[in-house]
This record gives structure tokens, sequence and C-alpha cells, in this order.
């Protein structure tokens, strides 16, 4: 057992510093430290000059164009972006698709979509939920019916994060109605400039516009477009489902809330001093700190038994559950630190229409991310559906 | 003892929910919808049912005035999800009228009690955190009245109401009790400054900067400097009110959740019937009733003596806070994605419910507090 980076990692460490100094623009990473909603053209810029590194998909094989890094380097990029505040690299294509492409994917699907993702040429989202559909994703209802060389497609998607950025969308379409649940699904891959797709935006408790309905009538997609076997759709939905969790331990995410949340708690004054030296604060803080390293831990031990390039199985669960049960923690312990001031509105001042909000502690709209990142524990799997899975995992005899 | 309400109070009860009920729900509701922050309709509706005269004693010219009246009240706004000022212009203003105001002063109550006056609390401070005693701005005797200077921060309905009532210090270090004065100021006097913006929980709030207000010796609200135990008494009023609300609208919240429970399929059964999900939702039940005693027991020592009115203000605040937390947090997760919505009503009684958190003093400046107030 060795718990200390060795002189490669630390040069890679300061390499990725090296380049974040160069590369972020400091405007941008303000927006993204006070939680704003950022452009698609800051996602795309952001994009461009990871890929221009070669760093843009760490966990691509090098035959795609990925940089193939070990568990221990993609912690330490994610940890290095995160407390820089870089924008996250957007995952549909990167870290949902791309390793289903290179899974499932033809030959030729491979050559065609995967340099396309890299270079930000389309921009995926992702069609798994419906209305009806969502923990008990299996009843999904939305339907492609073979006619000549295309499929017909007609249903509702929901919950489409950034759907309004993308011209592609990855779907999982029933093709067989008769079958039983899973058997009838397939993987198929739609040009959202189809005719016959129509996007809605959903407006969050928290003001936000991220999420969307995407609806399709009637529209036709090439057969090529279907990744894998025709029935075969949900063997790719699983595999995609446990990379999606991978990424989803958020601990970058959760570092650098921490510095936020300490950062907040200087600022804010109560009885004469700082509330960080208020010991009632200061336990909650300590509580969640310690948790945080010891998940760091955890995420690094699950991530680097997996091989390069492949997800963890049952314990990619465990590390979304506790995750995310660390992540709205500091997103609890930032909104109590701003005290009154957590109460303005913040979409006024991200949508621009009132810039002059009060913010005396340095916080942001901390209330506005407490309430957004309630999502994380609902979406990829909620965490009921995963605690389920640990369950399962645990029926039988013991080892 | 005895836990019914009085006949009074049922009727009360029963005519504000129906009115309620076919005028508002918390759908209704969002941020952005009254530039004033509340909807004038609902507020005048709400004066003509006689629910502001229930808020004040008999002396007054109202009908209520008591704790009782106050949880019966709110909690009927809060079920609603209705954020009108309520709390600031009745419970806080009309409550320091009642207790420091001069014959003249008091006139102000009638159009409280109408509908017509909207007042707003000028008292916490940037730098004050959730610190009742804490007061920099100045109060400066001159020749010709006062001149008041400081910053006043979150001032919820500053800009609907026609007056503020300010504090500042006349003297004393920044968090003594004593030295603490009170001013009734019309709210477009030359000297404020109002930087106006919308609450997440609803309503609307302002910065204020007072940059010398000259006042009159007759703005002055009660006698010079001994001003807070009248607002330690309102605050204790107001935070009775604002845990009844949420208490309202962590029951409307359950509520949705029961029956979304109970009509949601997945896995081809209602999500109810998953154990899972059903005992979360019998937690939910019992930290309700947990809720309900903590507002039963601030509301039935509201007119005791100090201490023990202190002691149980702050202990309805530490539960409401935590039980509150519970509620919001987990009806969002057994809804899943429709719970995140802003067109669903459950987005706006979540954030009514945590953002109250954020008022008067959160749950962990109340638990200190209420070791204070035990060891004492």
């Amino acid at each position: 057992m060795d718990l200390n980076y060795s002189e490669h990692e630390e040069n890679f460490r300061s390499e990725v510093r090296g380049f974040l100094a160069a590369e972020l623009d400091p405007a941008l990473a303000e927006n993204v430290r006070l939680g704003k909603q950022l452009s698609k053209q800051d996602h795309e810029g952001w994009h461009a000059k990871l890929n221009a590194r070669g760093w843009l998909a760490p966990n691509w094989p090098e035959e795609h164009g990925g940089a193939a890094w070990d568990a221990v380097r993609r912690h330490i990029f994610e940890e290095e972006c995160a407390l820089a505040h870089a924008p996250r690299v957007v995952p549909f294509g990167l870290s949902m698709l791309g390793p289903v492409l290179q899974k499932f994917g033809s030959p030729e699907q491979q050559a065609f979509w995967l340099p396309r993702i890299l270079s930000g040429e389309d921009w995926w989202c992702q069609g798994y939920s419906e209305p009806g559909a969502g923990s008990d994703l299996a009843s999904l209802r939305t339907t492609a019916e073979r006619d000549g060389d295309r499929y017909i497609v007609n249903g509702q998607k929901t919950w489409t994060t950034l759907g309004q950025h993308a011209n592609m969308i990855f779907c999982l379409v029933r093709t067989d109605r008769s079958a039983k649940q899973q058997e009838g699904i397939s993987f198929l891959l739609i040009d959202m400039n189809s005719p016959g797709v129509e996007v809605r935006p959903i407006v969050l408790l928290d003001g936000s516009a991220e999420v969307n309905e995407v609806w399709f009538r009637d529209v036709g997609v090439p057969v090529e477009n279907l990744v894998g076997e025709e029935n075969k759709g949900w063997t790719c939905a699983k595999f995609l489902l446990t990379h999606e969790r991978t990424n989803i331990a958020g601990v970058g995410f959760s570092k650098a809330g921490l510095e936020a949340v300490k950062r907040i708690a200087r600022h804010s004054r109560s009885g004469g001093r700082p509330l960080s030296e208020n010991p009632h604060f200061a336990a909650r803080v300590a509580q969640a700190e310690i948790d945080l390293m010891a998940m760091a831990t955890t995420s690094l031990r699950i991530v680097s038994r997996a091989a390069a390039g492949q997800a963890p199985g049952v314990e990619s669960s465990m590390l979304k559950v506790q995750g995310t049960i660390i992540r709205q923690e500091i997103n609890d312990l930032a909104r109590r630190a701003a005290g009154v001031y957590a109460m303005p509105f913040g979409s006024e001042a991200l949508d621009g229409s009132n810039s002059g909000l009060p913010d005396p502690v340095d916080a942001g709209p901390v209330a506005a991310q407490y309430f957004n990142n309630r999502k994380l524990s609902i979406f990829g799997g909620s965490n009921e559906i995963q605690r389920q899975i640990i369950a399962k995992s645990l029926e039988g005899p013991g080892q | 003892m005895n836990f019914d309400l009085s006949q009074e109070r049922v009727m009360l009860q029963d005519s504000l929910r129906r009115f309620l009920r076919d005028r508002h729900s918390p759908q209704m509701q969002n941020a952005a919808q009254y530039p004033p922050g509340y909807d004038a309709g609902l507020w005048s509706g709400l004066a003509e049912l006689g629910v502001f005269a229930a808020l004040f004693s008999e002396k007054d010219g109202g009908f209520g005035g008591l704790g009782a009246d106050i949880a019966v009240v709110f909690e009927e706004l809060g079920r609603a999800g209705v954020t009108a000022p309520v709390t600031e212009t009745c419970i806080l203003g009309g409550g320091l009228l009642s207790r420091l105001g001069d014959s003249n002063q008091k006139e102000l109550i009638t159009g409280i009690m109408e509908g017509s006056c909207q007042i707003a609390l000028a008292h916490a401070e940037p730098d004050g955190r959730y610190d009742l005693s804490f007061v920099s701005a100045r109060a400066v005797p001159q020749s010709d009245g006062i001149v008041l200077n400081g910053q006043k921060s979150v001032v919820v309905n500053a800009q609907a109401a026609d007056f503020l009532i300010i504090s500042a210090r006349e003297d004393g270090a920044a968090d003594a009790s004593e030295g603490i004065s009170l001013f009734l100021v019309p709210s477009g006097a030359d000297g404020i400054v109002m930087r106006d913006f919308a609450l997440v929980g609803g309503g609307r709030a302002a910065e204020i900067s007072i940059e010398n207000l000259l006042v009159s010796e007759a703005a002055r609200l009660g006698p010079a400097g001994a001003a807070f135990p009248v607002l330690e008494e309102v605050t204790a009023a107001a935070i009775t009110a604002t845990c009844a609300a949420t208490l309202g609208a962590m029951i409307s919240a359950a509520d949705l959740t029961r029956d979304y429970l109970a009509t949601r399929k997945q896995f081809g059964r209602p999500i109810g019937s998953f154990q899972a999900l059903a005992h979360r939702m019998a937690d939910m039940m019992i930290a309700l009733e947990q809720a309900r005693s903590a507002v039963i027991l601030a509301a039935g020592h509201l007119e005791a003596s100090r201490d023990v009115r202190e002691l149980h203000a702050s202990a309805a605040k530490n539960l409401i806070g935590r039980t509150g937390r519970l509620i919001a947090e987990e009806s969002i997760q057994m809804h899943g994605g429709i719970g995140m919505t802003a067109e669903y009503g459950l987005g706006h009684l979540a954030r009514q419910i945590v953002m109250a958190d954020h008022r008067f003093g959160d749950t962990d400046h109340h638990l200190e507090r209420f070791i204070a107030l035990t060891a004492a």
C-alpha cells in the first residue's frame, strides 16, 4: 500500500494546473463559481480547448482519440478542474454515448460518430426517461416501427438535460410491442432536426431551464442509426447507466463546494466573529469534510479496481448514493452559511434581470444550487434504485 | 388540559381555508408574478375576511391577537402557499405599534386591519447575521431632530411598505441590548435608498441604506434606547407565525406526496406500496406531528414570561427547521423529477419551507439559543 501520489502523478497534476492557468478564461471560471447558467458557446469553447490538448475524453481508449488515463489521473484531473471552477464536461456524448458506441457500435458507426463527439460537431442529449417511465425505465412507450430502410418514431421523452442545445439524441425505443419489458427495446440515434421532433423547456423550482421534454411525431430515422441489435438495446442502456454513475460521485465538485462553504463562513459574521469560528457550524463542516476524505479514497479504490476504460459494477451504485449525500449536504451547508443572504432569488441575477443582488458574504445563488441539486439523488437512476441494485447484489449467501 | 381550538378559532380556520381554497393555491405562486411581492387582490380579501383583525387584541380594535390566533391564521396561509407579508405588516409592524406607539402612531393599526397600510421592519444588518441585539446603525440627536445612518439587510416587504420601522442605536456597543431605539418613518422619506429584489421563498425584500435621514422626536416609537425587550417579544410572535406557516406548507407537501405515492405507478404498482418509500412517508407523518406540537407550545407560551416564551420560540424554530428540511427534501425525492418543476405546487412549498429557516434565526442559531436559555 502506498497512499502517496507518485512523482509521475504529481508531475501530471502540475501539468493540469499549468493547462488550467493558461487556458481557462477567468471570467468563465467566475461564472462557474457563481453557479451561473453557461451558454452553449461557453461549453463548446471549453470542450475545444480540452480536445486540442487531447484531454477531452479521459476515459476513451487512445485508438478513438481518448487519453486512456488510469483512475488516479482521472481523479487528479477532475479534482483540479473542479477546484479551478472549470466548466463541467457535458457528459452525454463523451461519458455516455462514446463508451456505448465503442462497445456495441459497428466500425462504421464508430468511425463516423466518435470523431464528431470530440470535435463538437454533434451535441448529444439523452432520451431515456418518459413521463410514465422513470425509475421503471423498461416500461418506456416510445415506439420505433420499421418502414423499409427507416424507423418511424413516436412518443415522448422527458428530463432531457440541455436538450435545447442538442442536434442529436440517443434514445431507448420500443421496437417490439409484443415482447416483455426489456426485451423489445432498441438503442437508436436520432437527428433532432428531423421533421416531427419538438423540444419544450421545463422550468425547475430554482428558476433554471436546463431540462426539456422532447416529442416525436412520425419521425423518420435511418436503420443504420440502430446501435447493437434490434430488441437488444437494454444491454446498451444498462452499460451506459453504469458509466453515467461512475462520474456521479462528484468528488471534485464536493471539494470545490466545501471550499465555497468555508469561504462563505469566513465572510459571514455572527456575534462579531466569523461564522467559521462558531464551534457548532465548524462541527458540521468538519463532519462533511471527514466524509468527503473517505469518499475520495472509496472512489479511487473502486474506480482503479475496474480495468482501464471499463466501469465498475455494483460499486458504482454505492458511489452514486454516497456521492450525492455528500454533495447535497455541502449544498445545505452553503445555504446555512449564507444566512439571510441565501434569500435573494438567484435567477434574477442569473438571467440578468437584476444584477444588483446583495451578496456581502460572497455566496452566489446558494439557495438555487441547493434546490437544483436535489436532482442529484433523482437522476441517473434514483438513489432508491441504486440501493435496490446494491441490495439485489447481496442476495444469497455471503462470501 | 384541552388541545381543541375555541369555537371562534374553528370558525376563523374554516372561513380562511374556504377562502384560500377558492382564491389561492401553491401552483399559482411565483416569485416574479406580483410586482409588489404579493397579490394585492388577495390582500384586500384577507382584510375583508377579518384575518388581520384576528391578529390584534380588542384594545387595538381587533378580536384576537394571542398566540393561538397567530397559529390558526398562519397555518392556513402556509397550507395554501401564501407568502404575502402578513408577518411583516401585522405581527412585526402591528405588534410594535400596538406595544410602543403613541395615540397618533397607533392610528395606523386601523389601516393595517383594513388592508390599506403596509409596514416593514428594517432591523437586521449585514454583520449581525441572526443576532437580534446587533444594531450598528446610529441615531444622533441634533438641534432640529434626530439623524439616522446605517445599513439594513434583506428587509422583507420594504418596497411595498408605506412605513418603515427602523432600528438604530443611541447608546452602547453594536451588540448591546440596551441603547436600541425604533423610528416610524414614511418609506419614501429623503435619506432612504432601497435596492429591491425577489426572494427564493416568495415575496420581495430590499437592502436599505439610510443616509443622513432626519426624523423628528415624534417619529420615535417608544422610549429612547429601550426597544430591545419589545423587539424580542414581537420577534417571538413572528417566529411563531413563521413556524405555523411552515407547518401549513409541510402539511400540504406531505398531502401531495401521499397522493402521489398512491397514484404514481412504476413496476406495475403504486410506488407507495414499496416499503422503502412507505416507511419514509410514515417518518414524515411522525415528523409532522412533532412539528404540530412545537407550534402549539410556541403559540401557547407567547403570553408567558420572557424566558418561558423565548425558550419555546427557539425550540419551535429549531424543530421546524429540522422537520421542515426532512419533509421538503423527502417530498421532492419521493416525487422524483416532477417534484423539481416550477409548474407543480410542491416546488413552491419546498422553497417556502426551506427558506423559512433563513428568517428570524436558523436551526443552529435557535439550538444555541435554547442551550443558553436552559443553562440560565
